[in-house]
């Protein structure tokens, strides 16, 4: 725990050093959900009914910049590598970096959402479970992602390569987070959110638990 | 004498690694006594960088044994990285970050008393600029910086891929007594260098790497120059 807390306090101290980058990020998601909504015209009832959609395809696009990001400064001077030899855990490296990210992308999903709710007049009273989804949903593209990450963070083709890898893998939780997101703010009359929930929630269980005993292999030579 | 020092710092046989189709170590055997300053010297690409982190278990093991003050280099990794510090081509900061932060986040891994990285900053001559990103550093900052953090290992092995280069005269003097005073509390010193003289005059023993292969070993004042062994 002790090695858990301390990788955690330089994630989040890297990410709050680093925070031009997350703004530029935000930037990014925020030019998505605008270019989405030319794309699909003045067609207010369209918007609103893929509002879920745009948002999570927003987060899902710019937290592969965010996942790249967070082993960009570990590769720089192989700091990831000194922390290895100290000898830190590769378990606790993961999975404060796991939670650092997830912070990150939650943070940055937050921030979206007034955006959703200006562009396609999505408003939902909903706030505290639409926030639980977000919660759930960067955790689920964070397990995931930050292992890939780790991967190919000194591969040449690194922008291209983590897409690659992540995109097919989080497909589920897109689908769960567009669905209970959609069910927050459309209404919910078949009590389906639990079900997506529980998808989410299942994913996250997998993931966090297999990524994290597989981060070792990854990261030492 | 402790049991502890009855074992070889450094004992190998025939290790061994390769990058691709090429061996970067090819075959090296060391015993190098606890206490011992061990000098390698060889010429760019000759296998000294990868040996030294090969025996900090940076890099993988592919052929032989390897032991670090009894642990074994393949099956007990993290003891063996308790007992050896590499001051390497990487100065394994966070660029973003203050010199004062990198020093803290190693300390925090290590569970070190948080007095010793003001002490240690004193030491390698970076207080005053403590609190700047390593960003802003020039290259011999940084080697001072990475130093100081191989020393806050408190390590029984210390390993040193060309400490010297970078370094001002004031900072040759600094590592200079850095090493007498490791050579005091007990630790043995590997010291990759090109500064055969200075290597001669600072280590008891030494070897030369060709190819990946030890082709001299033997006293440092010994030592011949390139091209007359």
């Amino acid at each position: 725990m002790k090695g858990l807390w301390a990788a955690l306090r330089k994630d989040l101290l890297l990410q709050w050093r680093t925070r031009a980058q997350a703004a530029a990020v935000y930037a990014f998601g925020a030019s998505a959900l605008l270019l989405f909504s030319f794309a699909v015209g003045p067609q207010a009832s369209l918007l609103r009914e893929q509002a879920a959609g745009f948002l999570w395809l927003g987060l899902m696009l710019s937290s592969t910049l965010t996942l790249a990001e967070s082993f960009q400064a570990e590769a720089e001077q192989h700091a990831l590598e000194g922390l290895l030899l100290l000898p830190a855990s590769p378990r606790a490296l993961y999975y404060a970096k796991a939670l650092a990210n997830t912070t990150a992308l939650f943070l940055l999903g937050t921030g979206l959402l007034p955006m959703m709710v200006i562009l396609y007049d999505a408003a939902t009273p909903r706030v505290p479970p639409l926030l639980g989804i977000v919660l759930l949903g960067s955790a689920g593209l964070s397990a995931p992602g930050t292992l890939y990450a780790a991967m190919t963070a000194q591969a040449r083709a690194r922008q291209t390569l983590l897409p690659l890898l992540l995109f097919p893998l989080v497909v589920p939780v897109l689908l769960a987070s567009v669905k209970a997101t959609s069910l927050i703010i459309h209404g919910d009359p078949m009590g389906q959110l639990g079900s997506w929930t529980l998808l989410l929630t299942c994913f996250n269980v997998i993931h966090w638990s297999l990524c994290g005993l597989l981060f070792e292999r990854v990261v030492e030579d | 004498m402790s049991p502890q020092d009855e074992v070889p710092a450094i004992d190998a046989s025939g290790v061994a690694r390769r990058f691709g189709r090429r061996w970067a170590v090819a075959g090296v055997s060391l015993r190098v006594r606890p206490g011992t300053r061990l000098m390698v010297t060889g010429r760019n690409g000759s296998g000294k960088s990868t040996l030294l982190r090969v025996l900090a278990t940076a890099s993988r093991l592919d052929q032989g044994e390897a032991r670090i003050a009894g642990f074994d280099l393949r099956t007990e990794r993290n003891a063996v990285r308790r007992q050896v510090a590499l001051l390497g081509h990487h100065s394994y900061q966070y660029e973003a970050l203050t010199a004062r932060e990198n020093l803290e986040i190693s300390r925090r891994f290590l569970g070190a008393p948080a007095d010793r990285v003001e002490a240690l900053l004193s030491e390698v001559g970076l207080l005053a600029r403590a609190d700047e990103p390593v960003l802003v550093f020039s290259a011999g900052m940084r080697k001072r910086l990475a130093l100081a953090r191989a020393l806050l290992q408190d390590a029984r092995v210390l390993l040193l891929d060309e400490p010297y280069g970078e370094l001002d005269p004031a900072g040759f003097a600094l590592l200079d007594r850095v090493l007498g005073e490791q050579q005091r509390r007990g630790v043995t010193v590997l010291l990759a260098t090109h500064l055969l003289d200075h290597g001669r005059a600072l280590c008891d023993e030494a070897i030369a790497l060709e190819e990946g292969r030890v082709i001299w070993s033997g006293p440092a004042r010994d030592l011949p120059d390139p091209g007359t062994a």
